[in-house]
């Protein structure tokens, strides 16, 4: 639905705005890296504009700060109506190595609905395309949750209790197995 | 003499030719140096947490569900790839790939979880030291499914509370 919505809304161009809201200018330095003529995302319409009134995304580094949440949330409620924001790096996802520090409140989401995630630290251009380009629906998303679960213990268990006898001779009376 | 330097400079442009990557309609591969998302292999893993230990972004959680199940859980939100966990791991079975294309419109895509069982120690249910270097390395946390001597092995009555043990600590669980 989101893809659909992105889809029609956002067909033709994409604006961004750029907020770091209190990282460490990686992930921006590898945003600017998309802009320029060797990743080019202007092929897909992608523009940085200076303010957030003109601007259909928002591009997010850095964790929500206890100094800039509220600067962060009063840009997003300045953007126009239909709008994405993309959390671009670790502490724009997840908080980063510093979530749980005094001045960090945690990720964007805790302020802002974010609409896609692009971790890494910082996320190499090509993964912020590729991020782009699932928003767009260029491309399919990759990655899907691992689980890893051992449905049967490999070996027989049994409990002392039911242990008959002593030394090299043990005899099991209930062999219980799981 | 002007439309002369005009044509030089087309001529300049055309000989640069094109340096634009078509990146998402061809693949993109990462240098080998590069460190992507780690991966868990659970047929490797001895539940150690040695990784969960070095995470600095402590982002690799490990639960113990009762005696014989120890749940290892990665976030991936807030990895930095730093690799810590994939040289700090006794048996290899963190890897890091190369994998970078990992944006996501759902950040639970980007975890992992492993239920491992466990073995326990017979007198105390606790880890314990072995006494030599050898039975060290057979002891530290190992697996139950490459126990040679079986008949020991038992199910625990006991179970652990869902509590943490330090309360002063708050760390997001998903």
């Amino acid at each position: 639905m989101l893809k659909n919505l992105c889809q029609e809304m956002f067909g033709r161009s994409l604006w961004a705005y750029h907020a770091n809201s209190g990282g460490c200018n990686g992930c921006d330095i590898e945003v600017l890296n998309v802009l320029t003529p060797y990743y080019d995302a202007e092929r897909f319409g992608i523009k940085l504009v200076g303010s957030p009134r003109h601007a259909d995304v928002m591009l997010c580094q850095g964790p929500a700060m206890r100094s800039t949440a509220q600067a962060l949330k009063r840009a997003y409620e300045a953007m126009p109506a239909p709008k994405l924001v993309f959390a671009i790096g670790s502490c724009a996802c997840g908080g980063g190595v510093w979530f749980d520090s005094y001045s960090v409140i945690g990720p964007i989401e805790k302020i802002l609905p974010v609409n896609y995630y692009i971790p890494g630290c910082p996320p190499r251009p090509e993964a912020i395309i590729y991020g782009v380009a699932v928003a767009l629906g260029v491309v399919d998303k990759k990655v899907a949750p691992v689980e890893f679960k051992e449905l049967e213990l490999p070996i027989p268990r049994y409990h002392p209790d039911e242990l008959r006898g002593t030394g090299e001779l043990v005899i099991y009376e209930k062999a219980e197995k799981i | 003499m002007s439309l002369l330097s005009k044509f030089e400079e087309a001529l300049i442009c055309l000989k640069a030719g094109r340096v634009t990557l078509p990146y998402p309609a061809q693949p993109q591969p990462a240098p080998e140096t590069f460190r992507g998302r780690p991966i868990f292999d659970a047929s490797k893993c001895i539940g150690c947490a040695g990784c969960a230990n070095n995470c600095p972004a402590r982002e690799i959680l490990v639960f113990d569900v009762c005696q014989e199940i120890r749940i290892l859980k990665y976030l991936g939100r807030r990895c930095t790839y730093c690799g810590r966990c994939a040289e700090v791991c006794p048996e290899k079975a963190i890897t890091m790939s190369q994998d970078f294309e990992t944006a996501t419109n759902n950040i639970p895509d980007l975890g992992q979880r492993l239920e491992l069982f466990m073995s326990t120690c017979q007198r105390c249910g606790r880890c314990f030291k072995g006494p030599s270097v050898l039975e060290d390395l057979k002891m530290r946390g190992y697996r139950s499914d490459d126990l040679q001597n079986e008949r020991w092995i038992f199910r625990s009555q006991a179970s652990m509370q869902g509590e943490p043990a330090a309360d002063d600590i708050e760390i997001e669980l998903d």
